[in-house]
């Protein structure tokens, strides 16, 4: 095994002790936006899918529009969230970067994400001590969490705007996407698309960090409560 | 170009109180304030009429179909006035010769002056070989009588997007005009076809106004295609209380629910129908009963299936939409998780007994 000391973002093998990682204002929006998520999937399933239909007059009942004002207002918070969360990076410490930021050129960085391959092929026997992300969390969440949030927010913001119509605020932000993409409906199937690819990562991403606790030599889950990573040996 | 419009509307018996209705009509028609009215009547009492020369490519002529059932104005009595329909092979009376010499004689009249109107488009393969008029390909015809035009307007999905025959694999290569006239802004009002009144409007505008409406991203008049079908759709309280048609012949349909469970693609159509509705403003496809299909949509003939509001996805076998794609590799992406979870598992003990520490990774 080569020698874990130098590579990047990887802390010293015998490192022990607690180190504080996670600001309070990066799991505060770790978890908002997970909550966020949960219902913003739910409810997006029940719009594409609806449920049996109501009998009685469309006057009594508001199902639908109800359901929708839960997708726009976690929207707000998904979308709102993010904004924040970028103007964050630029003040907490530098594991608040990690999200928005993937060190290509680093050498030390691809030889780190071939172990952490290799360890999740389990061709390595002992894992890794890292600060902050392994190269292949780091990878994982820019790829899948970071460009789908992206495209989440651009098309959904994109289907916001043909609710408000052309000449809205939210036409003039957002809708140059729907040509961008094709047409309306092109613009939906992306979105439909962009909350699997999300859900496909919140499936990896909760296994890994549960997993990382368990056989790892580090904290993962409790880190993002307390903010500290405790490793051990 | 002497005569005005409202000299040929008289001579043809229609008084001026006619005249003045139509052009409230017409004010009301392109969302314009009452004091637009006079602005309209004085364009079309002092203003020539425009020349019109009206070209076919490939298509089905339901445009011209729809054009002629405008009923506010109708057009026999007031648009064919309005404008001067020069050259338009299924309505003139010339043919052959005669014909294609009339598009000559305005080009060379009127230069910069007329109105080229494009129903169907061209199909660029084999040269253009695959749509003839008058002995060449119309994609000639098209780019000569489009260099000296004051204005194009694309007619209908054809023109506009392409339409059935640019559906895949689109054999023949049409191609939109807005994609060969380059040089042109394309007014586009797509639809298969374009509701009449939608289309004498957008005339209307360009004869009293003396330029082009205001434009969307795609070139579409803002006045009529601003809104989806869905915004103004007269069952949108069903949609919004959560009554769907949940089969044909239900209770649902019966009653006039929603038709959004059988495909209706309301929510991502732009077009005028449930404003403006169809034949006189008697119904439109969701008043009877049946989902939009999306016409006056880019490639709506791709994004099918006509009866599901998803659509189905190239290169994922038959009836695999966004969401059953989805929903398979995030079971794909459970199974692997359990399964990495499980030799996780088997390997651990080995992994205890194994060199690194006296004691088991489980204690600190």
């Amino acid at each position: 095994m080569e020698n874990s000391d130098t590579e990047m973002g990887a802390a010293p093998e015998n490192e022990m002790g607690a180190f504080y990682i996670y600001e309070a204002p990066v799991r505060l929006w770790h978890w908002i936006n997970a909550a966020s998520i949960l219902v913003l999937a739910g409810t997006g399933l029940l719009i594409a899918h609806p449920l049996p239909s109501v009998m009685g007059e469309a006057s009594h009942h508001f199902v639908m529009g109800d359901i929708r004002f839960a997708h726009f207002i976690s929207a707000w918070l998904f979308g709102g969230g993010f904004l924040i969360r970028i103007l964050w990076s630029f003040f907490g410490n530098k594991y608040s970067r990690e999200l928005f930021h993937l060190p290509l050129k680093d050498g030390s960085w691809w030889r780190s994400l071939g172990f952490e391959v290799r360890w999740n092929l389990f061709l390595e026997k002992r894992a890794r001590k890292y600060y902050g992300h392994n190269p292949m969390a780091q990878l994982v969440m820019f790829t899948f969490f970071l460009l789908g949030t992206l495209l989440m927010i651009l098309t959904g913001g994109a289907l916001y705007a043909e609710a408000l119509g052309g000449g809205s605020w939210a036409d003039h932000l957002f809708g140059w996407v729907t040509p961008l993409v094709g047409q309306p409906q092109d613009l939906r199937t992306l979105h439909h698309l962009g909350m699997w690819i999300i859900l496909v990562f919140v499936v990896g991403h909760i296994y890994m960090a549960i997993r990382e606790d368990i056989v790892g030599r580090q904290t993962s889950v409790s880190t993002m409560i307390s903010g500290y990573r405790i490793f051990r040996k | 170009m002497s005569e005005t419009v409202y000299e040929v509307m008289r001579s043809q018996g229609i008084t001026r109180r006619s005249f003045l209705k139509f052009c409230s009509v017409m004010a009301a028609g392109m969302s314009l304030g009452p004091a637009y009215v006079y602005d309209i009547a004085r364009a079309l009492e002092t203003r020539p009429r425009v020349p019109v020369l009206w070209l076919h490519g490939l298509e089905c002529t339901c445009c011209s179909e729809s054009f002629i059932r405008s009923s506010h104005p109708l057009a026999k009595d007031v648009i064919l006035s309005m404008i001067s329909l020069d050259y338009d092979d299924t309505l003139m009376a010339a043919a052959g010769f005669q014909a294609e010499a009339c598009i000559d004689a305005i080009m060379e009249k009127h230069p910069g002056e007329y109105i080229l109107a494009v129903e169907g488009n061209p199909p660029l393969n084999e040269d253009g070989m695959y749509c003839i008029v008058g002995g060449k390909p119309f994609v000639e015809q098209l780019k000569h009588v489009a260099s000296r035009a004051k204005a194009v307007i694309a007619w209908g999905s054809c023109a506009s997007w392409g339409c059935v025959q640019a559906a895949k694999p689109n054999p023949t290569q049409a191609t939109p005009i807005h994609k060969v006239l380059t040089d042109h802004q394309v007014v586009k009002i797509p639809g298969c076809p374009p509701i009449a009144e939608v289309m004498t409007g957008v005339i209307t505008y360009i004869t009293a106004f003396g330029r082009l409406p205001d434009l969307d991203r795609e070139g579409r008049p803002k006045m009529f295609y601003s809104q989806r079908i869905h915004d103004k759709c007269y069952r949108r309280p069903n949609f919004d209380a959560g009554q769907y048609v949940e089969h044909w012949d239900d209770e649902g349909a019966r009653k006039g629910y929603c038709l959004y469970k059988v495909g209706c693609k309301g929510p991502v159509t732009y077009n005028a129908c449930s404003t403006t509705g169809w034949n006189n403003g008697v119904s439109f496809p969701i008043k009877s009963g049946h989902g939009c299909i999306g016409c006056s949509e880019e490639n709506f003939w791709d994004k099918g299936p006509f009866y599901k509001h998803l659509s189905n996805l190239d290169g994922f076998g038959i009836e695999a939409d966004a969401d059953t794609l989805g929903a398979v590799a995030l079971g794909a992406a459970g199974a692997g998780v359990a399964a990495h979870a499980l030799l996780t598992g088997l390997r651990k003990p080995g992994k205890e007994s194994d060199d690194t520490g006296s004691k088991g990774n489980e204690k600190i």
